[in-house]
């Protein structure tokens, strides 16, 4: 069963619905002793990182969340859920985050390397450019994907397991053993979306490591 | 890279799909969540769905069918039409839509914006624009209350104001091409595109696959919008997307 964590932020809706439209069994909730029954996590979010924080530590979910990254089993963070499982992040102030990933949040500077400008948000659709392989990225071809996000993760490469190119090669699929994130939204992201799902719920179900 | 968006609106009518011509003469082009999974097999990158009554009426949108969307498909989409509070969006982002669209409670009370851009983040916050050409001013001008009323404010000034509040996107509609589908307000759309930071839609006008070309090309436009020509089946997604590839524009 995969639990999906409740803290007030996010489009929950939309993801459960994914993993229901996928035949997965899940229950959605806030309350640590429950989640810790889960197979596997997902840590949704929409909103910024410095609520988002104050929000799980208030729901005692910050702890719990450290205590189930160490039990190896799959947890995965989705866009801001997964800026959420890196050290810090300079969102409306600079906010410790779980540090289950290494690297840090940062806004688009906006401009390139070469000096040419950018929008921000990085908002749509942009194509996967894989890295280090990933049970996640399992039978999928690089493909595209749905983005909307104004920070970014700044973390070694050999975390990456895809990334897309936006002003420079943004984290788009990121893992460190049982701990996964996606930048984008795989429930927004058609069928590569739900592919990408499919395996989260195989490697749960396996509890295959990364 | 990133690609150029295409958009079918769906502007909703008491739970069905209407369009005007120039906000006038309202046809009905059927039901919201058939057309949005139609909408997605061709391709669509995302949808908009705005009430268009909604400011006149003081209606509110409708949840339901927002979450039968979010039900059935994997598709990003935008709610706007009678959000006037942070409660207003949470109803709408809680019951899976990706992002609301503010636009004459934002021209009202600009804080607005910025409420919904701290709670919710700047990438959920699309601001909407109405904007008409005015000879005397020599620009363009902002419309609220579905176009009825004329503001003292420029679409350009307007649009920067809204992204230093917070705004995430801005959905630029011509009132002057709107429903005459002679193409995209080109110089409108780049006007304000070149203005601010993030990514504008350009809206009214679309009339063939051209159109999408010149408002990204000339336009300087992220994503483009079109209801009449897609529903009534003049051209379709598809259509439009491989003509785009053909011309070298960046398309999924």
């Amino acid at each position: 069963m995969i639990g999906i964590v409740d803290y007030g932020m996010g489009n929950l809706f939309s993801v459960s619905k994914a993993f229901e439209r996928l035949g997965a069994e899940y229950f959605i909730s806030s309350d640590p002793k429950r989640l810790g029954e889960a197979a596997g996590i997902i840590l949704p979010g929409v909103g910024a990182f410095k609520d988002a924080m104050a929000q799980l530590n208030e729901l005692e979910l910050t702890d719990f969340l450290s205590a189930y990254a160490v039990s190896g089993k799959p947890l995965l963070g989705i866009c801001l859920g997964m800026q959420l499982l890196f050290e810090d992040s300079e969102e409306f102030g600079l906010t410790e985050g779980l540090s289950l990933l290494p690297g840090c949040i940062r806004r688009f500077p906006g401009t390139d390397s070469e000096g040419v400008s950018y929008k921000v948000p990085h908002m749509g659709w942009n194509k996967l450019n894989y890295n280090v392989p990933s049970p996640l990225l399992e039978g999928i071809e690089e493909s595209y994907v749905y983005f909307v996000h104004s920070f970014y993760a700044k973390t070694p490469v050999e975390v990456v397991n895809a990334s897309a190119s936006y002003g420079e090669e943004v984290p788009a699929v990121v893992s460190r053993n049982n701990i996964m994130g996606m930048q984008f939204h795989p429930e927004k992201s058609g069928e590569t979306g739900m592919a990408l799902l499919q395996n989260f719920i195989k490697i749960t179900e396996s509890r295959v490591s990364v | 890279m990133i690609t150029k968006r295409i958009i079918p609106c769906l502007d909703v009518k008491e739970g069905r799909v209407v369009k005007g011509i120039q906000f006038l003469g309202l046809r009905d082009a059927g039901d919201p969540v058939e057309l949005a999974a139609f909408y997605d097999r061709e391709g669509a990158d995302e949808l908009v769905f705005l009430d268009i009554s909604a400011s006149h009426e003081g209606r509110k949108t409708m949840v339901e069918v927002v979450k039968s969307v979010a039900a059935s498909l994997a598709i990003p989409f935008t709610v706007g039409g009678g959000i006037n509070s942070l409660e207003d969006m949470k109803r709408i982002l809680r019951a899976g839509a990706d992002k609301v669209s503010l636009n004459t409670a934002a021209v009202l009370r600009p804080e607005l914006i910025a409420e919904g851009s701290r709670f919710f983040g700047a990438q959920c916050i699309v601001v909407a624009i109405d904007a008409r050409y005015d000879e005397e001013q020599g620009t363009w001008m902002v419309y609220t209350h579905g176009g009825r009323k004329r503001t003292d404010k420029t679409a350009v000034d307007w649009a920067m104001e809204a992204v230093s509040l917070g705004a995430g996107e801005i959905l630029l509609t011509s009132m002057d091409s709107d429903g005459e589908k002679n193409g995209f307000n080109l110089e409108l759309t780049s006007a304000v595109s070149e203005a601010v930071s993030v990514p504008v839609i350009a809206s009214g006008g679309a009339g063939n696959a051209e159109h999408f070309y010149e408002a990204f090309e000339e336009g300087k436009a992220d994503a483009a919008l079109a209801a009449s020509i897609f529903h009534y089946k003049e051209t379709s997604v598809t259509e439009v997307k491989s003509f785009l590839k053909s011309r070298g524009v960046n398309i999924r």
